[in-house]
């Protein structure tokens, strides 16, 4: 790209695709915007006035609302915490020369290539179902009355079944990290006296702080629409238990019928997911500068 | 401090024995350096030292106390290694600080340490830099500073020089040698290069597959190699080998003459063609051919001499310098 004649070829070849993802993008969002300004309640089709902040202000005022952004955060927070610290953990296990390690290895990856869907379902009958699931019946083997998982922990459960699908992500991106570590870095260190513990403090944490970052920023990304899931295993309940803001827009403009509110909650959704970005980018983001 | 013995140390590596029975012992205070070809078992034979291998059987004592299984951290040994292996994400002073960190020393003695280590390695602009803003010559002091600062019983260095470039190379070699002078440390040393071994060394070990071809000071082995494998790897250029009627003559399976001992005269004993010629201006080296000796011989005349390709020339060996080797390999005495 180094002359004129090249670069002007460049942006004339690029042109098409950046207009096309543009329309992709900017076609849906405003009319989302505009959607989000009319009464319009498929139930009530043909005059669909302009009502100005009305939707907004009933999705704010609604009592889920509150409710489904705190479950968001606490499903995104959770599933990050216990991907990063497990995928750490399981890193830290897979970097150890051990016997069939290459078999182990792509059956840690496994779970993510299994559809949302399906894990979710698999997770809900074969795992967490309290008569037939595996958990019950170790529950009842023991003695133990079976814990109803879906409808006592709705969204602990959720957290657990996203978790086991996102673990072998972070895991295989922090063992990436982990093996391009210097081995004569640790064994520097261990020379100059540190133990396993500090080893990992100080020489190895360190050496997976970009690997991190980008494990919680692309996870973020994806944690903030989960909706199969939930949609699969407990339809957002008991009540609004496992309710995130991806299901309540879902029930407002689906169930509910009311393209207008949905709308205006979609909005709600990418500026809050654009805060949470900058929040991360702020916090996190100078990690990627080499 | 800093005596250091082997014995019967061998290592193995599953069915393979990359290291043989092996004794040896370094006196305090000496620069000792492994030199040998690659895969010779040097390094090895240093991390066995250091004890990030675990010997496979025999011991190893420093100052008398046997330390084979002992962990490395607590051998008091520091080691320089080939990729220097600073640890990219602290600064400078938190890099030679680390292992008196470690070893939970008192702050005001470590701050005291650090600024003595960079003063002695010019190193005090630096120490609020991170290894990734230094050159490869500074991050080569800042990994001699970590080492320094634990004052150790003996410093290992495994081919710090390697990474370098030929001049910094030179540079660093005093460095190192004037830091011993200072210190009078005990120092092991690794390097593949003979130049390196001998301008530095008070001992050199040579290796050959994990055994020790032979022990000495630099010019012991020079002047009196114990075999071939020692004839021809210390010196530079290799020494000539001859084979054949021309050492049967000298009572040799072979007979070895460096070619600084080789004198280019009127008529003479050897005659051959000139092939290619390296002028150095100090010195030039001529490769000969068909001497019918072998197949090619190294000269060296001092100064500027201007023999071109395809001239004949004649030489003379001085005599007391031929090298007699038996069938076996071995110096005839």
């Amino acid at each position: 790209m180094a002359t004129k004649a090249s670069r002007a070829a460049a942006r004339a070849m690029i042109s098409p695709s950046v207009i096309l993802l543009l329309g992709w993008m900017l076609i849906p969002l405003l009319m989302t915007i505009y959607f989000s300004t009319l009464r319009y309640n498929l139930l009530m089709p043909g005059n669909n006035p302009f009502v100005g902040w009305e939707n907004y202000t009933y999705f704010v005022t609604d009592p889920a609302f509150a409710t489904a952004i705190w479950n968001t955060l606490l499903l995104v927070g959770g599933v990050l915490l216990i991907t990063v610290v497990g995928g750490i953990l399981l890193a830290l296990l897979l970097d150890m020369p051990m016997w069939g390690q290459g078999v182990v290895r792509i059956m840690v990856i496994a779970p993510f290539f299994v559809m949302p869907t399906v894990s979710a379902l698999v997770w809900k009958n074969m795992f967490f179902n309290p008569v037939n699931g595996l958990f019950g019946h170790i529950a009842k083997a023991l003695g133990l009355t079976p814990f109803d998982f879906l409808s006592q922990a709705p969204l602990a459960s959720i957290i657990g079944i996203v978790s086991w699908q996102w673990l072998p992500f972070a895991t295989l991106i922090l063992l990436t990290a982990l093996q391009s570590l210097d081995s004569e870095q640790l064994e520097a260190a261990e020379m100059d006296g540190a133990d396993p513990v500090n080893r990992f403090v100080f020489i190895m944490l360190p050496h997976l702080a970009r690997a991190i970052t980008v494990v919680i920023l692309i996870q973020t990304i994806f944690l903030l629409s989960i909706f199969a899931e939930i949609f699969v295993t407990t339809s957002g309940g008991p009540g609004d238990a496992s309710t995130n803001l991806t299901y309540l827009i879902y029930q407002e403009s689906l169930l509910s019928f009311d393209v207008g509110t949905g709308s205006a909650g979609g909005v709600i959704a990418i500026i809050l997911a654009n805060i949470v970005a900058i929040f991360l980018m702020r916090m996190i983001g100078k990690n990627l500068d080499a | 401090m800093g005596r250091i013995t082997l014995d019967k140390v061998t290592k193995s590596f599953g069915e393979v024995q990359v290291i043989p029975p092996l004794d040896l012992s370094i006196e305090e205070g000496e620069f000792v350096v492994f030199v040998g070809p690659s895969g010779c078992g040097k390094s090895t034979l240093l991390r066995l030292i250091a004890g990030l291998e675990d010997t496979t059987s025999g011991h190893i004592r420093i100052d008398g106390e046997d330390a084979t299984d002992l962990p490395p951290a607590k051998r008091r040994l520091a080691m320089v290694f080939q990729s220097y292996a600073l640890y990219p994400h602290m600064t400078v002073r938190k890099n030679i600080a680390f292992p008196m960190r470690m070893a939970k020393l008192d702050k005001a003695e470590q701050d005291r340490r650090v600024e003595e280590a960079a003063r002695v390695l010019n190193l005090t602009d630096y120490l609020d830099r991170r290894p990734g803003q230094l050159s490869g010559g500074q991050r080569q002091r800042v990994a001699i500073g970590r080492a320094i600062v634990r004052e150790p019983a003996a410093f290992l260095f495994d081919e710090p020089l390697s990474n370098l470039d030929a001049a910094l190379r030179v540079g660093m070699r005093l460095e190192i040698s004037e830091l011993h002078e200072r210190l009078k440390t005990t120092m092991i040393y690794v390097t593949h290069d003979q130049v390196e071994a001998m301008t530095m060394a008070d001992k050199i070990v040579v290796l050959q597959a994990g055994e020790i071809e032979q022990v000495g000071s630099p010019l012991d082995l020079y002047r009196t190699p114990r075999n071939r494998f020692v004839a021809g790897f210390i010196g530079s250029p290799k020494m000539n080998f001859i084979e054949g009627n021309a050492a049967k003559q000298h009572g040799a399976e072979t007979i070895g003459i460096r070619p600084e001992h080789i004198d280019i005269t009127e008529t003479g004993e050897w005659s051959g063609t000139v092939g290619v010629s390296e002028h150095l201006g100090s010195d030039t080296f001529f490769h000969v051919h068909d001497t019918g000796l072998a197949d090619v011989m190294t000269v060296r005349a001092s100064g500027e001499v201007g023999y071109k390709h395809g001239d004949r020339i004649h030489m003379t060996p001085r005599p007391d310098m031929l090298h007699r080797f038996d069938a076996s390999g071995l110096r005839i005495a």
